[in-house]
Formats: structure tokens, sequence, C-alpha cells
């Protein structure tokens, strides 16, 4: 029997409010527990929630960028449930009317075919705190800066049907919140993450089967492991004759396998209900359209720009607008280089993007700026230096030696275009070489070609790299056929 | 409208609240007179009318996203019986 996957994912992101949703207290990441959670973060009695408007605007934002509806009246509602790093016995997000409904999200998959998935909501409510089990012996510590800090869940439609599918459309969601400037989007701190609905069902169903969810996942590769993971476990036990159980289940990277958090279950009784300390969040259609023209160029639209306007190819334009500061980086560099479009992408995706792997640094720490390597560029445009000795000052530039410029002169990289001097060169090469002169004069036409490269090798080291390739090959083709 | 044991039983555990035996006819009794009055609503047609959210009808003032709070974790964790570290204790919670 063959089988079907159906994937749902629920991610959550971290806004980048300076305060939480419902209080002043800041939300600054590795600050020492407890010294951000205030009065109502902490559930004292009699505190009342004010929203942060920075967080409405957030959410609109990211409505308004995947084309979906936003509601002009939402409400927040109380999710009730009991848990330590919840101290007041219920959570603050919405429920029946969400503010964001709808929209749609375009995912391209290796094999270049693109993909529409459904976005069903997307709606605002506050972090909980956090456990920490470790250290505090046979009780466990709980730091609540974390506490009321602004989210935004975005649950797809069940419409993806295998782990690469799910990834792709993590991942641009994910470029979508960082190109908007509402989250962080740093996996590691927790400001981005998903829970993953899987189910199973017979090829050619069209009812869906039961689903587990898998929480809590902070990583793009853990999602696609955890998937697998939970495909294969399902599948067999549907192929013993078993059920899938509904559940809630926790993926174990360690391991590579997800388990059951029955707890969790028990306590699947939310018994949501309007909070009352809350009014309803009323939008009018011109604060909306207002939001709307504070919308950044988006990275499907600056994808084809690249296409269109700049003529790179579909690859080197989906991967320079993948990452918003890769983009950005890109077009301060070709604009200092004043155009050639595609050299300056092979020396962002290439030497920049090596050097930057190498040393596991993020695009806005690398000591080559955008300006400095857009004056490389234009020195190779210019003829200035070739492209292989450009690669020794791209490494002088990174090792803090100064701008392009400067290391040309002070190495004497400058290529070499007198044509005395180049012809000085080439003679000298000829009458070093007299066995190899005879021997290309011997050879039929066709091979010429090839041990030709062995007379410019010899130019290119006496001048150490710095002649001009193009009319080093000249002069040796016309002295040696000649 | 009446209500079983174990329906009391489920509410008063998602509440965490412990009932005695003795309790719950009591609270049986009492749920089902909240219920009557429940469904005595639930006849009225409401067909035309939207669904209230709040019964204020104002709509919510937004406050700007400034940090308007100082660290005050010391005078808090007075009245926490066991803190350690910066922490809140409590009975150790793991999945």
């Amino acid at each position: 029997m063959s089988w079907e996957t159906v994937i749902g994912l629920e991610i959550h992101v971290q806004l980048a409010t300076k305060s939480k949703i419902f209080s002043g207290a800041a939300t600054a990441y590795g600050a020492d527990a407890n010294t951000q959670a205030c009065a109502v973060d902490l559930g004292l009695p009699g505190v009342l929630p004010v929203i942060n408007e920075e967080a409405i605007r957030s959410a609109v934002k990211f409505g308004l960028a995947i084309d979906a509806q936003i509601a002009p009246h939402s409400v927040f509602a109380r999710k009730n449930y009991f848990y330590p790093d919840l101290p007041k016995g219920y959570q603050i997000s919405q429920f029946e009317l969400p503010i964001v409904s709808g929209g749609t999200v375009e995912i391209q998959l290796q094999d270049g075919i693109k993909k529409t998935i459904n976005v069903t909501r997307a709606h605002l409510e506050e972090d909980a705190g956090k456990s920490v089990h470790e250290g505090f012996g046979n009780l466990t510590g709980i730091d609540l800066n974390r506490a009321g800090t602004p989210l935004i869940e975005i649950v797809s439609e069940p419409e993806m049907c295998s782990a690469e599918e799910a990834v792709a459309y993590m991942k641009k969601i994910h470029t979508l919140v960082r190109y908007l400037e509402i989250s962080d989007g740093n996996m590691q701190e927790g400001s981005f993450r998903c829970d993953a609905n899987v189910s199973i069902r017979a090829s050619g169903e069209t009812s869906l089967g039961t689903r587990a969810e898998i929480k809590n996942i902070n990583s793009f590769r853990f999602v696609e492991q955890a998937i697998n993971h939970e495909v294969e476990r399902q599948i067999d036990i549907l192929e013993e004759g078993g059920k899938v159980v509904q559940e809630t289940r926790l993926y174990d990277p360690d391991k590579n396998e997800t388990r059951s958090m029955r707890s969790k279950e028990e306590a699947n009784d939310y018994r949501y209900f309007p909070d009352p300390d809350l009014l309803p969040v009323e939008l009018s259609r011109d604060e909306i359209d207002a939001i709307r023209t504070q919308l950044p160029e988006l990275p499907d639209a600056r994808r084809s720009r690249f296409i269109k306007e700049l003529a790179l190819s579909e690859y080197d334009s989906e991967s320079l607008t993948a990452n918003k500061e890769i983009a950005d980086y890109f077009e301060s560099a070709l604009s200092a280089a004043g155009g050639e479009a595609k050299l300056c992408s092979n020396w962002v995706m290439g030497e920049l993007s090596a050097a930057l792997n190498r040393e596991n640094k993020e695009i806005s720490e690398s000591p080559v700026s955008a300006n400095m390597l857009g004056q490389l560029v234009l020195r190779i445009k210019d003829n200035t230096i070739s492209n292989n000795i450009a690669k020794q000052v791209f490494e002088a530039m990174w090792n803090g030696e100064g701008d392009a410029d400067g290391i040309i002169e002070a190495r004497g990289l400058k290529q070499l275009t007198d044509s005395g001097e180049i012809e000085k060169l080439v003679d000298d090469v000829i009458s070093d070489n007299p066995e190899q002169v005879e021997q290309f004069r011997n050879s039929p036409e066709e091979k010429r070609g090839k041990l030709i490269g062995f007379f410019v090798g010899q130019v290119m080291k006496k001048s150490r790299g710095k002649a001009n390739p193009q009319q080093v090959n000249q002069l040796l083709s016309e002295k040696l056929n000649g | 409208m009446s209500i079983d044991s174990s329906e009391i039983e489920k509410i008063a555990w998602l509440a965490r609240l412990s009932l005695n035996e003795d309790d719950i006819p009591a609270s049986k009794a009492d749920m089902s007179k909240i219920l009557d009055l429940v469904e005595q609503m639930n006849t009225i047609d409401t067909g035309g009318i939207e669904p209230l959210a709040h019964p204020m009808d104002i709509r919510a003032r937004l406050r700007a996203d400034e940090v308007t709070e100082t660290d005050q974790r010391a005078h808090f964790q007075k009245n926490a019986p066991a803190t350690e570290d910066g922490h809140y204790l409590v009975p150790k919670v793991i999945e």
C-alpha cells in the first residue's frame, strides 16, 4: 500500500518590540532571571493589561504581506491551563476573531516547482515563561522574563505533503518576517519555532488521517528530521494494522525520535472565553492603509526585479533575496561598483559567503563592507586587476589591511597593460624554453591551443600574476605561430 | 438540567479545586441551577444580534512601545515562598 503525508505547521514568531505585549517590561534576550518580569507579567492581583500598538502593527504587516484579511474588529481571549511558567493560569491569545485570516505563501521546491500554501490564520498572543530543570536540586526554577513577550502564531492549512515542503514553507515565513523587520527570527534564542501536525493516509484518500502534533521544533534541520521520523513511525503503525493516536509528541534531536507528552493531553480543554480585561481592537481602513505604505519591497518582488532589471539568473536572484541583509549588501556593492550585477553576485555568493561561512560570521559582521566589495569589483571591471589578483586583494581586505585601492597600491598589484613590458616578458619566456617552443611548432594546429597554456603560465608567473592575460595570449600566439 | 458527578469532578480538576465526595451533591445542584438559567437564555432569539465581546462599546486604547517598568525583582520575590539565583522555585515539573 502506498501512503501520503499531510503536514500543517503552526509557527510561533516572537515580535521584535521593545516592550511586552501587555506591559511596559523590557523584552531583551539574555537578561538576568526575572529582572524583566513586572507585576503584570507575574499575574499579581489587580493588574490590568494594556495592548502594545507595535505588536498590533507587526501582525497587520504580516497579514498584508501574505495578502490576508485584516480583521477590522479582533478580540483577545483567555486560554486556560495550569503550568508553573504561566502565572495567571491563562494565556492571553486570540480565538474566534484573530487579527489575520486567510492569505497565501508561495514556496519553491528543489526541482523548481512552485506551490502555494494557504495560511488559515495568524493571531497575537503572549509567550509563557521558562522552566529551568537543572541547577535547583529536586526543584524547578521559573524565569518569567519571557512571559508576556508578543508572539504571532501563524497557522497553515494542512497542505504540505513532505518534510521538504514544510521546510521550504518555514524558511519562506522566516524570510518574510525578517524582511518586514517584525522579528529577529533568531532560532537559537527561540524567537522562531514551530509545531508540526503530521498525519498519514492511504494514497488517493480524501479525508485526513489521525494526526500527531510535534511540539517546539526550533531549527529547519530538526523540522525535517522530526517530520521524517514521525512519518515513518505512523506508517509502521498503520502497516502493522494499528491506529495512530491523536496526541502531542516532543522531538528529541539527540536520539532523533519523537515521544509522547501525555500530560499535555489531559489539559487539552482550554475553555477559551473573551478576556474581560481587554477591549476589542478596532482597525479602520485608513489605519490599515497607513501600515500598508510602510511595507518594504518583499522577497518575491525583489527576486523578480533582480531577474528583470539586473538580468540575473533565477538561481542567483533566489539565493541573493532569501536573506534581506544579503540582498541589501548586494545592492549596495552593486551601486558602489557602478554596475556589473553578475560579477557582484558572484563575489557576494562566492568569495564573501565562503569567508563568512569559514569564520561563522553573519553578513552584518563582515570585515569587508558592501562599499569595499563594490570598489574591488570596480577595479576588476576597469582592468586594474584580474579576477585572480582580486582574490588576493579580498583576503587582504578581510584581514583588515584597508580598501582595495590602498592594497593594490601598497602591494603593487596593478595589472600590467604596457604592451612593451609584456612583450619583453613574452620574449624572455620564449628564449628560455627552446625545447617547448620546438615541440609547439612541430605540433598540429589543433593541439597548439593546449600547449600554449604552458607559456601563458610562465609569463604570468614572471609577472607575478599581474600581466593582462588577454594581451599575453595574443602576443604569444603571434610570436609562436609566426 | 442535570449534570452528572463525573462532569463535576472534571470541572473541579480543570480548576484545580479539591472537592470532597460529600461536596459533590451540593455542587451538582448549584451547577444544574446555573445551567437551567443558561437554558432559559438559550430560548431567546438572537438571530439578528451581533456577538458581544465586551459590554462596553468602545475600542481598546493602545500604548506606545516603550519600556516603562524597572527591575523590581527583589521586591516581588519577598512574596515568594522560595527563590534561588533570581528564579522562583516550584516542585519539579518535567516532561
